[in-house]
């Protein structure tokens, strides 16, 4: 590997080498969201947090991986150069997209099982999504390019797109971190205003707008090379904490009138024609604020060496974000299989709870045996080559 | 692993033992209140049926608006709104013309309602919509130009309006991503002020509460019939109200 060491200034507040175990907690549990939120009849689903405001599991996901991004391959670029740090950041693309197409294949298990087994007179328009199998050429490769993509199976593309568009933005978010900062909110703007997204299969675009999602990516990078620190100030004051509760009251009243019809009409049609549609594909502003203020919130009442980051009960959630893209890999297979399982039966709430419950506990079970195997090869690999952090960390940006 | 499996296929077959068999008698499809529209009102309905003693109603869709098999458009929801309004408000002279075509975009329905308008002269128009844009991945946006579109050349041609989403269908969904579109479609009816009736809402409860196992693998039409005539009944109930069809008043105008 040719090593260029590049002098790299470290920004005032540099990180600190301790992971932040909150990072991993929240990521943890977005996971388990994530995976309730793929079970589209599931009674559990009534827990996760897009029942309750704008944002989902989605932008904690997104924030993190970009947070925990600049985390390790920061310090890779610092030490060791942008070539180095490129090529570990490009290999990291490269196995999400080995994963992506691994759980695409699954999914064309499933549907054409389905289209084997189920018909119904019922659904005779509804089942003409099966006519992509009489085209598996076509399905197939347009899947290759990350342009056909199945339901629920956008994120993954979206973190390699984000990926592959790290290394500039990493090396400029080391030297300029506020440029970069503003360099990716005018990306964003403009993505709003000239309507870029990539373009989807059999037509249409990304559900997940890269160009837009970017902005939470890079955001989460920038808080991890010392953004947060600059923000203390701002976070710690009365009037961001109350300015971000009110906004989460809002948005939790909003969201009330998406499930009970009759208090529909207390929202007042110039709110309802300035708020809707709250877009996902293009993260909207209102939930990108939602976010935040989420992370104000949260940021406040959970400090960083919090002493339950250490206590029993939330070892799962941390362990199951410490090895996120298999642990989410691991929730969108055990969402299918569940799913189907939900089917296959006609399962009621009894079933749809005792799935969740279940997938939850395989995800933990999963991350403790990854956790077990990387301390075996950790151990194993000290003798020889001394980066046992980076491969915990590396692996898991 | 296998043991999982195990587990999670005892659970199912419990589980399934305990929900199988639903009973399917299609009186008992009955929709809550709290999935109607609160506070319809359709005045062309009630001036057309004031001024010309009947009604007319467009139904224009897709797929899922029609029945293949013998007699399907006979057994579908618009001829079963029909017989239901017919039934129900004795008396008035009542037409249902289904503008139904499979495969057919909400863009291409949009650029169609003007025709169909000028041909039928109709009080209410019910636009089915949603699942073909789903199946195709038409963008959200253009989705929802394409109803603004729409509902304001029916609002021109003085008629009122019912939006009706997608079915409810559980084994597809994996697959078929309809929420953006039922989204767009809520907000598009509350940005018109027009009505949404909530047809994948109403099957998911009908589903959940055992009314219909819309799970089941079948070729045979029994079902899907009681689907389209429960549908075609919500329809005429919704009419009904919000039209102001009280039969006795109705009568004694004739």
């Amino acid at each position: 590997m040719v090593h260029i060491p590049m002098a790299m200034p470290s920004p005032p507040q540099a990180t600190t080498s301790e992971r932040d175990l909150r990072l991993d907690l929240f990521r943890g549990v977005a996971l388990w969201l994530i995976f309730l939120d793929h079970i589209p009849e599931n009674i559990v689903n009534w827990f996760t947090i897009r029942n309750y405001g704008f944002s989902d599991a989605t932008e904690i996901f997104i924030f993190i991986s970009g947070y925990t991004a600049a985390f390790v391959y920061g310090r890779t670029m610092r030490e060791r150069g942008f070539i180095l740090s490129s090529a570990r950041i490009l290999r990291r693309a490269w196995q999400i997209y080995v994963a992506h197409i691994f759980l695409f294949t699954i999914f064309m298990a499933e549907i054409a099982y389905v289209a084997a087994t189920f018909d119904n007179p019922l659904y005779a328009e509804e089942m003409k999504i099966l006519d992509f199998l009489k085209q598996p050429d076509i399905t197939i490769s347009q899947a290759l390019l990350l342009k056909f993509k199945p339901v629920n199976m956008d994120v993954l593309p979206l973190y390699i797109v984000l990926l592959l568009m790290f290394p500039p933005m990493l090396f400029l978010l080391l030297r300029a971190p506020n440029v970069a900062l503003a360099g990716s909110a005018v990306v964003y703007a403009l993505t709003w205003k000239l309507d870029w997204n990539l373009p989807a299969y059999p037509n249409g675009v990304w559900f997940f707008n890269p160009f837009a999602w970017q902005l939470l990516f890079v955001f989460g990078a920038w808080c991890a090379l010392g953004g947060s620190h600059r923000l203390a100030g701002f976070l710690r004051s009365r009037i961001v904490l109350a300015a971000a509760i009110a906004y989460l009251v809002f948005a939790f009243a909003i969201t009330l009138t998406w499930h009970f019809e009759a208090l529909d009409r207390f929202v007042p049609t110039w709110l309802a024609e300035w708020m809707y549609p709250i877009d996902k594909t293009n993260l909207d502003v209102l939930r990108f604020a939602h976010f935040l203020a989420l992370a104000v919130v949260t940021v406040r009442f959970i400090p960083r060496h919090w002493s339950g980051l250490k206590s029993a009960i939330l070892q799962p959630a941390i362990r199951c974000g410490q090895h996120s893209l298999e642990i989410f890999c691991l929730g969108v297979f055990l969402a299918f299989a569940g799913q189907f399982i939900i089917a296959e039966s006609s399962g009621g709430p009894l079933l749809q709870t005792a799935i969740s419950a279940l997938g939850i506990i395989v995800m933990i079970a999963t991350a403790n045996l990854i956790s077990w195997y990387k301390g075996i090869e950790g151990r194993s690999l000290q003798s020889r080559v001394k980066s046992p952090d980076a491969d915990l960390a590396g692996g898991e940006a | 692993m296998t043991f999982i499996i195990a587990v999670l296929t005892t659970i199912a077959l419990i589980n399934g033992a305990a929900t199988a068999a639903p009973a399917e008698p299609a009186a008992q499809c009955d929709v809550p209140e709290w999935l109607m529209p609160a506070d319809a009102d359709f005045t062309h309905v009630s001036n057309e049926i004031k001024d010309r003693h009947r009604l007319d109603i467009s139904v224009v869709g897709s797929g899922s608006s029609a029945l293949s098999g013998p007699d399907g458009a006979r057994f579908a929801y618009p001829a079963q709104l029909e017989q239901s309004l017919k039934e129900r408000v004795p008396g008035l002279e009542i037409k249902v013309t289904a503008h139904v075509q499979s495969r057919q975009t909400t863009a291409d329905m949009a650029s169609g309602l003007q025709k169909i308008l000028t041909e039928d002269q109709p009080a209410l128009v019910i636009w089915q919509a949603g699942t073909v844009d789903a199946l195709r991945g038409v963008e959200p946006e253009d989705f929802r130009t394409s109803l603004d579109q729409g509902i304001d050349t029916v609002t021109a041609a003085h008629a009122d309006v019912i939006m009706m989403n997608m079915q409810h269908s559980p084994r597809t969904e994996s697959m078929l991503g309809v929420s953006a579109y039922a989204d767009v479609m809520r907000w598009v009816a509350e940005q018109h002020g027009v009505v949404l009736f909530d047809r994948l809402a109403i099957m998911r409860y009908w589903s959940d509460e055992g009314v219909f196992d819309l799970y089941a693998a079948t070729k045979d039409y029994a079902m899907a019939r009681r689907v389209h005539e429960c549908i075609g009944r919500a329809l005429a109930s919704l009419i009904i109200n919000a039209g102001h069809l009280d039969a006795g008043k109705i009568q004694t105008t004739h």
